[in-house]
């Protein structure tokens, strides 16, 4: 028997390629290309009164200067509202490059392109923009305020004001024994993936046709994109995403500028044209996310049950609202965790300022509603002095309530109903790993010692894996060889060993033959892309349902050959062979010759398939009514909603007592994303995510100053954690598989993430004994927040 | 981020080296990369000419003396952190090279480059204050030698001339009797420190302190000495609360915010760390607990 790939721990076969610089990058692609830099705005808001490129088209190498007044027709007006909303009433974005008015530091205004990225840059320096300055509004209190606004058109920065509500929440607080208000604040922080974004596009202009390969997250959406910007066929546009150097959200905004213009210089110019973005680019042209301004007011009765939750938060979406309201619809539903909130109302604004504009970064929204929500929790258990994990155990949705329907529309569409979990054994096998009970102990031996320490825990639901579809297409070559292509992008979370996995169970061939592409739009045209933890759960159950395809037709064809039925058959290790009697079998590469009938022989394989090689039936065609040759097919998964994982952390954080240092000594996860198809890719996810998380808790914010600079725009001053300041993650599992999808997996990309910021503050106000109402927290912070509470 | 045009000059001899500063005013000496490199792509500075050591033989050794350790403009921080014997003559300059940047940037920066660059952030300019060190310059006059005290002029300025190269510098070794740390606390490990502290302590055969200095990273714009002698002199180190320092600490730095710290913070570091600093070097002392 064929050990069963699926819940294996297999080695990530992509690693050794990656690991011993084998991988092709954007960057690695292009080398004759011409290449392009950006004049980009020093300034956060301002009118563009004249630009002068004289100076610079006299460079050696410089082959061409664009800029808004050279983009003809469509190109020119303003990129795509990706996801258009009711409640985003007063939507802008903005230009491939800026028309008239820049709305923050960073925003492209001309495009030079040259022989190559130094000559460009040379050129850059020598173009003078003028411009007259504008008031900026930089912050979410000025953009309230709103006595300055980004947008002239509007009154206000307000870009969607939207609330929801379920049961009666004024009479609930109304008549809620206990009441307590928070004031909470997220800072901005960002992706930043190691490669930064890129694009090369290829013009063909013999057969007019446009290839591009771009550092996306969605080849799909950039090929329709560019297509519908350039005025393209989208049989004369293909779009590949090479190698990924990390994506995490920003590369799921799309089309950005730089994706339009380049393919449109390319056919300008009628040569390859490249962009690659650096480091800077990425700060200050790259989206941005969290930055939230949230009050909560919750309503509770004596034993810490929530009675009524009331928030209300401003976000800050940035200069321009392309990729709509996803992120703030997300912290207003997933705010409410695995908790039944009794009545809710949540009612947010989100608002313009002049810094770069904010889209989902992994989490998306949900580590802001985590905060929120693990925040009252916390201050609930200290109000009434009740044990923190207990309060939460108190409000938890039980398994018996699943599917659990809160009764709002997720960012989906579709109603935010949770469809498996059991929360309250998460928690027991939290509290046994982290030892809760034992904490009071831990705590009185480092006092003993002089030391400071804080117990840490959040939980958080999120909702994995949603639609509309993804697809998996399946072809076996002659050799037994599986070729899988999936739509959907890869950015490093393995899928070339997840999906064959899934692939070599489900046809019955051996793991090394299957052979996994994605992100190609040559191999498969219908796609949506890589975000919202996904590609498990839609590309995962799709190429399941495409591999059951692919082995119904094996077995009709061999069922033939070997004049069986087909229910008698079953295919192992890529042999197809009769139940009880494993001698009358046949190969899956046979069979693969089989599906083709040939008049030509090329090779030894393919002279057993022509037309004088052998058995057959006269009296029917070589190809049957209902068949198609070749030994291939395709499915596609489309599921009704989201699936929700969930999970829980705990820390503890040891305080310097007289530097403030903060330090984590213990990070602990249980975490259920349904049945794992490779637990070790699952951990990697949980570590990446906790590393990110812990960067959002301790180190990252975005420095803006009242003008709109991006004060820290380099990783020198922009705190990413190194592996030194991550902690040794303790993971374990809960796995309550999905009953949404054939394969019961539930999405982990972004699980790792979500609540670290809450765990952090939770444990610090632990170890402190005041409240902790802002993250991310420095010990030079911490050290001003003790004095103020001496 | 991508330097604009400039001309490589690769010299073999010093002379050769001190002729091109001479002939290009707008040069840069090169030797590690690791601060000026980053400049350049970020158009930060636009030198016509970079002078390259690299090519110049004699200026990789590390020597010892009864008096010195005498480190070459093109050691690396890496090399030095390695170092055996400046390691047993000096063991401050251990102490404090771990802490310089990360092992990638230690294996291509160079000691010496960290000095004549002269960011009160970085470990070795306080390094080579501490310990009386002194740099040997090459000028088109031939060498001539310039004490730390005198070296260090303003954030990021020396007084080296623009068409001198730093042959070596030598840090002076400490007398008998001394014990020595050096502590930092950045943001991230390996990042410039928020504030750092170097100290030595020498007490004499009875056990008294006869000499307690201090000199410091991040929290002053020049590398300068705290001389404590006066304060402590004859007392024995074990003994010292080490708070009595506090207010001449805070005298002597000028700590001040930046987009991570505070500045009152950083005061409050510094002295922090100074105090640990002392009583890490008390401990370590034959009479003291380790």
């Amino acid at each position: 028997m064929t050990t069963r790939q699926f819940g294996q721990p297999v080695q990530r076969r992509e690693d050794p390629r990656l690991l011993t610089g084998g991988g092709r990058y954007l960057d690695d692609l292009g080398h004759t290309a011409y290449e392009a830099a950006f004049v980009r705005s020093p300034h956060a808001h301002a009118r563009i009164v004249d630009i002068d490129t004289d100076d610079a088209i006299d460079v050696d190498g410089v082959i061409a200067i664009y800029t808004h007044e050279d983009l003809p027709g469509i190109i020119g007006e303003p990129l795509p509202l990706l996801i258009p909303h009711p409640a985003l009433t007063q939507a802008r974005t903005g230009y491939a490059l800026a028309k008239d008015e820049v709305n923050h530091v960073g925003e492209a205004v001309v495009m030079v392109v040259a022989t190559n990225r130094y000559v460009a840059e040379d050129a850059v320096e020598r173009i003078r923009v003028s411009y007259e300055r504008l008031p900026a509004v930089v912050g979410i209190e000025a953009a309230r305020d709103g006595s300055q606004t980004v947008h002239d058109e509007y009154d206000d920065n307000v870009s969607a004001h939207l609330l929801q509500e379920v049961g009666d929440v004024e009479a609930a607080l109304a008549a809620a024994p206990h009441t307590l208000t928070l004031d909470l604040e997220i800072e901005r922080s960002a992706c930043q993936p190691l490669e930064g974004k890129g694009v090369l596009a290829q013009w063909n202009s013999d057969d007019e046709s446009l290839r591009i390969y771009s550092s996306t997250q969605t080849s799909t959406g950039v090929r329709a994109a560019v297509a519908a910007k350039l005025g393209l066929p989208l049989a004369k546009v293909e779009c590949i995403a090479p190698d990924v150097g990390g994506g995490f959200g920003v590369k799921i905004m799309h089309p950005w500028p730089e994706e339009v213009l380049v393919p449109w210089a390319a056919r300008n110019l009628d040569h390859d044209v490249k962009w690659t973005e650096d480091r800077r680019e990425h700060f200050i042209s790259s989206s941005h996310e969290r930055g939230q301004l949230q009050q909560v007011t919750v309503g509770f009765d004596d034993e810490g049950r929530l009675l009524a939750l009331d928030v209300k938060f401003w976000h800050d979406n940035g200069a321009y609202t392309p990729y709509g309201i996803i992120v703030p619809i997300i912290t207003a539903t997933q705010l409410l965790g695995p908790y039944k909130p009794g009545t809710y109302r949540v009612e947010f604004w989100s608002l313009f300022t002049n810094t770069v504009l904010v889209t989902p970064y992994r989490g998306a929204g949900r580590p802001q509603g985590c905060f929120a929500m693990e925040r009252t929790m916390d201050a609930i258990a200290r109000y009434l002095e009740i044990d923190r994990a207990e309060v939460r155990a108190r409000n938890f949705i039980l398994p018996e309530e699943m599917p659990y329907d809160h009764g709002l529309m997720f960012q989906d569409g579709r109603p935010l109903k949770y469809d498996s979990g059991d929360f309250p054994a998460s928690l027991a096998k939290l509290k046994e790993l982290v030892g809760w009970d034992d904490f009071a102990d831990y705590r009185a031996a480092a006092e003993a010692e002089g030391r400071k320490v804080g117990l840490g825990i959040g939980c958080y639901v999120e909702g994995t894996g949603v639609g509309p579809y993804e697809g998996g297409h399946i072809h076996v070559e002659t050799d037994g060889r599986v070729n899988v292509a999936t739509g959907l992008t890869t950015q490093g979370q393995g899928h070339q060993t997840a999906l064959a996995q899934i692939v070599a169970d489900e046809l019955g061939v051996p793991f090394e033959n299957v052979h996994v592409t994605t992100g190609d739009t040559r191999r498969m045209a219908y796609a949506v892309g890589t975000f919202a933890s996904r590609a498990a759960v839609m590309s995962g159950n799709a190429v399941a349902l495409a591999a059951r395809v692919v082995k119904a037709k094996a077995l009709r064809i061999a069922a033939d050959a070997l004049e069986v039925s087909p229910d008698d058959l079953e295919i192992e290790n890529g042999v197809i062979s009769v139940k009880g009697a494993p001698g009358n079998s046949i190969d899956i590469g046979t069979v693969a010759v089989m599906s083709n009938p040939l008049r030509y022989a090329f090779d030894e394989a393919a002279k057993k398939a022509t037309q004088f090689a052998g058995t057959f039936d006269p009296d029917k065609p070589p190809v049957g009514d209902d068949e198609e040759p070749g030994l291939e097919g395709q499915d596609f998964y489309s599921p009704t909603q989201a699936t929700f994982a969930n999970g829980m952390h705990a820390a503890i954080v040891e305080t310097d007592p007289q530097t403030a240092e903060i330090t984590i000594l213990r990070y602990c996860v249980i975490h259920d994303c349904g049945n794992m198809i490779n637990p070790l890719i699952v951990e990697g996810q949980i570590h990446g995510g906790v590393a990110q998380g812990v960067g959002g808790a301790l180190y990252e914010r975005m420095v803006y100053d009242d003008s709109g600079q991006l004060l820290n725009a380099s990783f020198m001053d922009f705190l990413m954690p190194y592996a030194s300041e991550v902690p040794h993650v303790e993971a374990d599992h809960l796995e309550t598989p999905s009953p949404l999808n054939p394969l019961g997996i539930k999405g982990a990309g972004e699980a790792g993430t979500i609540p670290v910021s809450a765990v952090i503050a939770s444990a610090i106000e632990d170890a402190e004994g005041f409240p902790i109402t802002a993250m991310p927290i420095s010990p030079s912070e911490l050290w001003t927040l003790r004095r103020a509470h001496a | 981020m991508k330097p604009g045009p400039f001309r490589y000059l690769a010299p073999t001899t010093l002379e050769e080296a001190v002729r091109a500063l001479g002939e290009h005013p707008d040069a840069k000496v090169l030797a590690g990369g690791q601060s000026l490199i980053p400049v350049l792509s970020m158009r930060l500075a636009r030198p016509t000419h970079l002078v390259d050591l690299a090519g110049i033989a004699g200026l990789g050794e590390v020597e010892v003396s009864d008096e010195w350790v005498r480190v070459g403009a093109l050691v690396t921080h890496a090399r030095l952190l390695a170092d055996e014997d400046g390691y047993a003559a000096l063991p401050l300059l251990r102490q404090a090279l771990r802490n310089v940047a990360h092992p990638a940037i230690r294996n291509r920066g160079t000691t010496v480059g960290s000095i004549a660059h002269a960011d009160a952030a970085g470990e070795m300019p306080s390094i080579l204050a501490i310990t009386d060190g002194v740099v040997e310059a090459f000028g088109p006059q031939g060498r001539r030698e310039i004490p730390a005290s005198e070296f260090f002029a303003g954030a990021l300025e020396t007084t080296l001339a623009h068409d001198e190269v730093i042959e070596a510098v030598r840090f002076g070794r400490f007398p008998g009797g001394t014990t020595t740390a050096f502590l930092e606390s950045a943001r991230r490990k390996g990042d410039y420190a928020m504030a750092g502290v170097a100290v030595a302590l020498t007490v004499d055969e009875s056990g008294q302190i006869t000499s307690a200095r201090a000199s410091f990273v991040s929290v002053t714009d020049v590398p300068g000495v705290l001389d404590l002698t006066g304060a402590l002199a004859g007392r024995i180190p074990t003994d010292v609360d080490w708070s009595v320092i506090d207010d001449a600490v805070q005298d002597h730095i000028e700590p001040e915010a930046d987009i991570h710290v505070s500045a009152e913070y950083r005061a409050h570091l510094a002295g922090e760390l100074a105090r640990r600093a002392f009583a890490q070097a008390a401990a370590t002392h034959p009479g003291g607990n380790s």
